[in-house]
């Protein structure tokens, strides 16, 4: 019914009677990229995990396209189509990044199938396309241990896009990258952005200024605390207080 | 010349491996009891035909644990459980009307009921595999679906394992007890299982599904499962952000190594005179983890040639030194988990020709893996130096 991507309601999360998240609502229409800051403690990685179905919501419901999410596994939801890329890259290591893309684009992921089904030829092309957009075709076949950071952090990117998933989940994208890999994964964030709708979570003021194109939410103790574009977030006193605090720095 | 073959393999792995299997099982066949009885060693064949039904478990723990990194301690069961199946059967083998002579002594008149299918050859065949298999599929189903891992699985495993050896060991009137079957003196097919002909099936079937379970495993682990099982097991909840339920999978590899595991046990107890609870033993299962380990995990060679090497030199030792071979094999088991951690394969296909190289005093440079095999930047090397 609603045309929503992503709609959060009254979201509370709390862990020990901690309030991680606290009545949050947030919503999200299809084909935008949300950028989405606060600081430390604000309850950022909480979020994800609650629509990803690491956690479940105390009170409160989260709804994909319309359907509740909750006491949905994580395999279910990824499988309805949200991907989630981690803070910290999180690829197979012993494999190499063309056998992790096609494992997470592998279409059928039932136990018989990934046994006995013979792979799509398109899946190959699909591939190598993938490999090609994340800049990592020279070292398709070694295993990705040997990657650096940064192509770890492309990788999993590309690992999130083979899965062609509908809304995209990115949590801090830049963390330990040099400037020119932060321009990189950014250019490929709003290539992607094209096609998909894409949640970014980050710290890098740098960064966000370059992707936030449209809205951006601020996250404080668990709830939203304003949303806007980024000038107007930027100059928000609430803003300034709570999270950038050395203000002048903003304003180069 | 070298290089040719090389060249040839690469291109066509398959075919050279199959080949190559096939010359290693005709070795063993033919050439291993040959060269045994040649040199008057005879009862080694029966030993070695042993330690190949023994390498069959060694892969299902290589399965489970080097490839799905899921720490089982308890596959003594599904082994004891297979040699009962089969030995059950070799016990029936009686005239009409007669029952196994230990029931006799318990003073039990009539067959229980469980044992009745096993009159049938087929049944108890299907046995040896499938109880196991169910056994392992249920019990994995429970626990992975509840996301119980490591070391709280390992010990639910013993936990299972130690239930099964208690009620194995107590129920004298079921299954006698602590004795266990003898399955020598019983008959197959009218000849005695401890004959000489008997026992020289038994070590070309050992042989044969030593195979299988190879081909089987190669399988498993070679397509895109296998790469899903090495992903379950360096980051589990990672694959279920991908859309995959790993329980499935976990189910499916844990009753996969029990049923090699039965089939292990059947062969085992025919060729060594019997099956009892013994085999329940915690020991037991923790040295079938020892072979994969000194081996090398996730090498599916490597844990044939750990189970066949493990005991072949523990019965070597443990002849030539009665009084301290224990000493000799806790030595072995240390050096391997100090010094090559990925047991003996592991280390050859990691760092072990490059150190054999620099012993000889041909080292040569490593940086990154891809570009020291890079033709041309071996052509800068070589050329560009000066």
């Amino acid at each position: 019914m609603s045309a929503k991507i992503l709609e959060i309601e009254d979201l509370t999360v709390s862990f020990d009677g901690f309030k991680a998240l606290n009545q949050l609502n947030f919503s999200m229409e299809p084909g935008e990229l949300r950028v989405i800051i606060g600081p430390n403690g604000a309850g950022k990685t909480t979020f994800l995990d609650v629509i990803t179905g690491k956690v479940q919501p105390t009170i409160g419901s989260a709804r994909f396209k319309g359907k509740n999410l909750k006491a949905l596994s994580e395999h279910q939801i990824c499988r309805l189509g949200i991907g989630r890329k981690f803070q910290t890259p999180r690829i197979f290591l012993k494999l190499t990044p063309r056998e992790n893309l096609s494992l997470s684009g592998n279409r059928y992921k039932g136990v018989f199938s990934t046994l006995l089904n013979k792979r799509p030829t398109g899946e190959q092309q699909t591939i190598s396309g993938l490999l090609e957009t994340v800049g990592l075709t020279p070292k398709a076949d070694i295993p990705a241990e040997l990657l650096s950071h940064g192509e770890k952090q492309r990788l999993e990117i590309g690992m999130l896009v083979a899965q062609s998933p509908d809304l995209l989940l990115v949590d801090e994208p830049v963390a330990g990258l040099t400037d020119e890999e932060t321009e990189n994964v950014g250019n490929l964030l709003l290539t992607l952005a094209e096609s998909h709708s894409i949640i970014v979570i980050e710290h890098d003021m740098e960064f966000v200024r370059q992707i936030a194109r449209q809205q951006v939410t601020v996250l404080h103790q668990g709830s939203v605390l304003c949303e806007g574009k980024m000038n107007d977030v930027q100059n928000d006193p609430r803003v300034i207080e709570v999270y950038l605090g050395e203000a002048p720095s903003m304003d180069e | 010349m070298l290089r040719a073959i090389k060249g040839q393999i690469q291109k066509r792995p398959r075919l050279f491996e199959g080949i190559g299997v096939v010359a290693i099982a005709l070795l063993i066949l033919f050439a291993a009891p040959a060269i045994l009885t040649a040199m008057g060693q005879e009862f080694r064949v029966n030993m070695l035909g042993r330690f190949l039904a023994l390498a069959i478990v060694a892969l299902g723990i290589d399965l489970i644990w080097g490839y799905t990194g899921i720490l089982s301690l308890g596959h003594g069961l599904f082994f004891t459980l297979g040699g009962y199946a089969l030995a059950m059967h070799l016990k029936l083998q009686l005239p009409e009307g007669e029952l196994p002579e230990f029931f006799t002594l318990y003073g039990v008149k009539e067959l229980p009921w469980f044992w009745k299918p096993f009159h049938s050859f087929p049944f108890s065949l299907a046995a040896t595999i499938f109880v196991p298999m169910l056994i392992a599929a249920l019990l994995g189903y429970l626990v992975f679906r509840n996301r119980i891992r490591g070391v709280y699985f390992s010990i639910l495993t013993q936990a299972a394992l130690i239930v099964f050896f208690n009620f194995f060991n107590s129920q004298q009137k079921l299954i006698n007890g602590t004795n266990g079957l003898k399955t020598d003196t019983a008959k197959i097919f009218d000849v005695y299982v401890g004959s000489d002909d008997v026992q020289r099936i038994l070590y070309i079937l050992s042989v044969v599904f030593l195979i299988l379970a190879y081909c089987l495993s190669r399988w498993l682990t070679s397509g895109r499962l296998g790469r899903l099982l090495i992903a379950i097991r360096d980051d589990e909840s990672r694959v279920r952000f991908s859309g995959y339920d790993p329980t499935g999978f976990k189910v499916l590899v844990f009753a996969v190594s029990a049923g090699l595991a039965g089939i292990a046990g059947a062969l085992y107890a025919a060729q060594s005179g019997g099956i009892s609870p013994k085999t329940m033993d915690i020991a037991f299962s923790i040295e079938m983890v020892i072979w994969v380990a000194v081996g090398g995990r996730a090498s599916l060679v490597g844990a044939i040639l750990g189970a066949i090497l493990v005991n072949f030199s523990k019965s070597i030792l443990s002849e030539q030194f009665p009084q301290v071979w224990l000493f000799f094999l806790g030595g072995l088991f240390l050096t391997v988990v100090t010094v090559l951690p990925d047991g003996f394969v592991g280390w050859l296909r990691t760092q072990g020709v490059d150190q054999v190289r620099s012993l000889l005093g041909r080292r040569r440079l490593l940086t990154y893996p891809s570009l020291a095999e890079d033709p041309e930047v071996e052509y800068e090397r070589q050329n560009l130096r000066n």
